[in-house]
């Protein structure tokens, strides 16, 4: 049985991972901004198979509060296999172009947030000597583009920082998991026009957890965006300042 | 909040399709979207109708599908409650293993509750359990004008007899309570036999009625004659804990990935199909089958309705009351015989007198057919023209959730609480089958 800690449990992705860690019996333990909505779905998971499910409201970007939440959640479920941090917010560009207030909330969020988070969930997995700490990035850390390099730059952030914690976890038995999906349809993307490189978060849960199953280090979900994202980033600057993305 | 762009929204028959803004929730404490525009707006679940009852071509769609979670399962009870945009098919999934069933299951397992609810589906054991809607509890309605109200049928009797079966035009349900049934485990006695023609597939039908908790029949239609009505009749009950077989496949096993430019459902393969299919089978068989399989042999093959080609398909499903239903049952499947437009899927049943809670259900005491056709256009139209004839001669109707094309006349005749019913259908509510079949009222 697996014990599991979800930061950003409401979010889409992050509920379906939590579903079938849930249909496998695990022990989770649920954090999300909204008390009303991590409730139903910790009723839902214990519906659906959940050996026991903990849960409480938190905004990531009060960093103080962090450290009684992770004490919770570990003795809740008795230690931690698996961390996963989901949360985020897509940040609107354009607004963020005319508010430094927006641009650095939007960089506490999806940034920040998930640094301090880190900072307190290393040294607690390192101690056990196992476990995993799985965090969703994004292709959009890859690289900057005009449409949303408020968001793209905090992805990239967490993406390098991720990078170097894996370095430093590696030989203590810990994996790090850092998670680019792409295109994917939830609530966070409603106002966008679906094409064919949609993904469903179910179909972006399933490669999280078969990722944490076989240990991998980074994933693109689906796939196929590893080598388009290789395109991207080998594009010279002086001809990527002239694209429109 | 709102989806993207209007997008190009089609039911399961592929022969009604159109343009809708399409809404959605994030979670079941939300309040009823805002709809741009001044357009009306209908509740969308998984999108199984047939024809145009879950569309509302020019105006909005509120999907559910997010709606999905579980709210309570009391396995000592038998009680389940979960949010509207839950399927049938994740209810089994969490209630079997622990020896529940639902009360009422229908040809799909991937239509959801509110679906399931909007209808007042029906399923194999209609003579026994009545409809869906008798073994529902409690839902919450949410209306557009952003009241919710828990309907039950103690508290709310009026309320709750208009959304069961009312076709999305109350308002949204955005949860519901209902009762299960025990079971010992997934495996179903399953019987077929064989039947010569008509008037020997009723009359083991109505005997199987009292034995059996699920009877349904496959009729070969295209048989003329002294042969008209042949088939085979199935009848099963659930099995004991002792009972095993093979678990078959599900959704993992084959799909259909695109609509072929022609239907593959034509007289020639029908032809070959019913006849095989009916001397395939001994004069009785008896088999122990899982449920997936006996409920839902269709859900095996993924976008089976793309076989029908670009064109799609109608799906033909009447009942007909009383003591005449045989004849009338006599001539429907003469006239189809008649036109050689052959149907793929024939099924006939015979419904209980359970009466159905909804104002609009459909099941009655009587006898159904239902039969799909490719959609050919003029010829199929005129058969239907003839098929409605009789109907009507009867005093049938037919089922709004297969439905495309039945005119006004024959829905208001069929369904003559549709005036009570008008009293609680929202004025930001409508469908397109809504607009049809009242139009000329």
């Amino acid at each position: 049985m697996k014990r599991a800690l979800i930061i950003g449990a409401t979010s889409a992705m992050a509920e379906a991972t939590a579903r079938g860690l849930a249909q496998r019996g695990a022990a989770l333990y649920l954090v999300g901004r909204n008390a009303q909505r991590v409730a139903a779905i910790a009723s839902d998971l214990t519906t659906r198979g959940a050996s026991q499910v903990g849960y409480e409201a938190l905004d990531v970007n009060d960093f103080a509060a962090h450290e009684a939440m992770l004490d919770r959640a570990m003795r809740a479920a008795g230690g931690l296999d698996i961390v996963l941090i989901a949360h985020g917010t897509l940040s609107d560009q354009h607004a963020c172009e005319g508010s430094v207030d927006l641009t650095m909330r939007e960089l506490s969020t999806n940034a920040l947030s998930v640094v301090a988070l880190c900072t307190r969930i290393a040294p607690r997995l390192a101690m056990q000597g196992c476990g995993t700490l799985a965090v969703i990035s994004s292709v959009a850390g890859d690289r900057g583009r005009r449409s949303n390099y408020v968001y793209g730059s905090a992805k990239a952030l967490v993406s390098a920082y991720l990078s170097g914690l894996r370095q430093q976890l590696s030989p203590a038995g810990v994996q790090v998991l850092t998670i680019k999906p792409g295109f994917v349809d939830t609530p966070m993307t409603a106002a966008f026009a679906k094409g064919p490189l949609w993904a469903s978060p179910q179909r972006v849960a399933a490669g999280i957890l078969s990722a944490i199953e076989k240990r991998r280090d980074v994933v693109y979900l689906p796939g196929f965006w590893r080598p388009v994202m290789w395109i991207m980033r080998m594009i010279p600057e002086g001809i990527f300042k002239r694209v429109a993305l | 909040m709102q989806r993207g762009p209007p997008r190009i929204v089609s039911s399961w028959g592929n022969v009604a399709r159109g343009e809708h803004r399409v809404y959605g929730f994030s979670s079941r404490f939300e309040d009823f979207p805002d709809i741009s525009g001044g357009c009306t707006v209908l509740p969308f679940g998984n999108g199984r109708s047939y024809g145009d009852s879950c569309l509302n071509v020019g105006g909005a769609l509120l999907e559910t599908r997010t709606l999905d979670r579980f709210i309570r399962f009391d396995a000592d009870q038998g009680t389940l409650s979960c949010e509207a945009g839950v399927q049938l098919a994740d209810i089994l999934s969490v209630v079997v293993p622990a020896g529940w069933f639902p009360c009422v299951l229908p040809g799909t397992q991937y239509v959801t509750v509110g679906g399931a609810i909007a209808n007042d589906v029906h399923g194999k054991n209609h003579h026994r359990a009545g409809t869906f809607g008798c073994h529902v509890t409690r839902f919450e309605l949410l209306r557009p004008d952003g009241e919710r109200m828990s309907c039950s049928a103690e508290e709310t009797p009026d309320w709750f007899a208009a959304t069961i079966g009312g076709l999305g035009l109350t308002g949204v349900v955005t949860w519901a309570q209902m009762r299960l049934r025990r079971v010992a485990g997934p495996w179903l006695d399953v019987e077929s036999i064989r039947c010569a023609d008509l008037d020997e597939l009723l009359e083991l039908s109505i005997e199987s009625a009292k034995d059996f908790e699920y009877t349904v029949a496959w009729v070969d239609c295209l048989a003329r004659g002294r042969r008209l009505g042949r088939g085979i009749l199935q009848r099963a009950n659930h099995a004991d804990g002792a009972a095993s077989a093979p678990r078959p496949a599900g959704g993992t096993g084959f799909a259909v990935p695109f609509a072929p430019p022609v239907s593959l459902v034509n007289s020639a393969t029908l032809r070959l199909f019913n006849a095989a299919h009916y001397h395939r089978r001994r004069l009785r068989t008896r088999t122990v089958q899982h449920f997936q399989r006996f409920f839902f042999p269709l859900d095996g093959i993924r976008h089976w309705n793309r076989l029908y080609g670009p064109r799609g398909f109608h799906q033909y499903q009447c009942v007909i009351p009383g003591s005449g239903a045989g004849e009338a049952a006599r001539s429907l499947l003469g006239a189809v015989a008649a036109a050689g437009e052959g149907s793929f899927l024939a099924i006939l049943k015979c419904f209980g007198d359970r009466a159905s809670p909804g104002l609009l259900s459909f099941p009655q005491s009587g006898i159904t057919l239902a039969l799909d056709f490719p959609n050919r256009g003029a010829p199929l139209a005129a058969l239907f023209g003839r098929l409605d004839a009789i109907v009507a001669q009867s005093g049938g109707r037919l089922y709004p959730a297969k439905d495309a094309r039945m005119p006004g006349d024959l829905f208001r005749a069929g369904y003559p609480r549709h005036g009570e019913f008008l009293r609680f259908t929202n004025p930001r509510c409508s469908s397109s089958f809504w607009r049809r079949v009242m139009a000329d009222a």
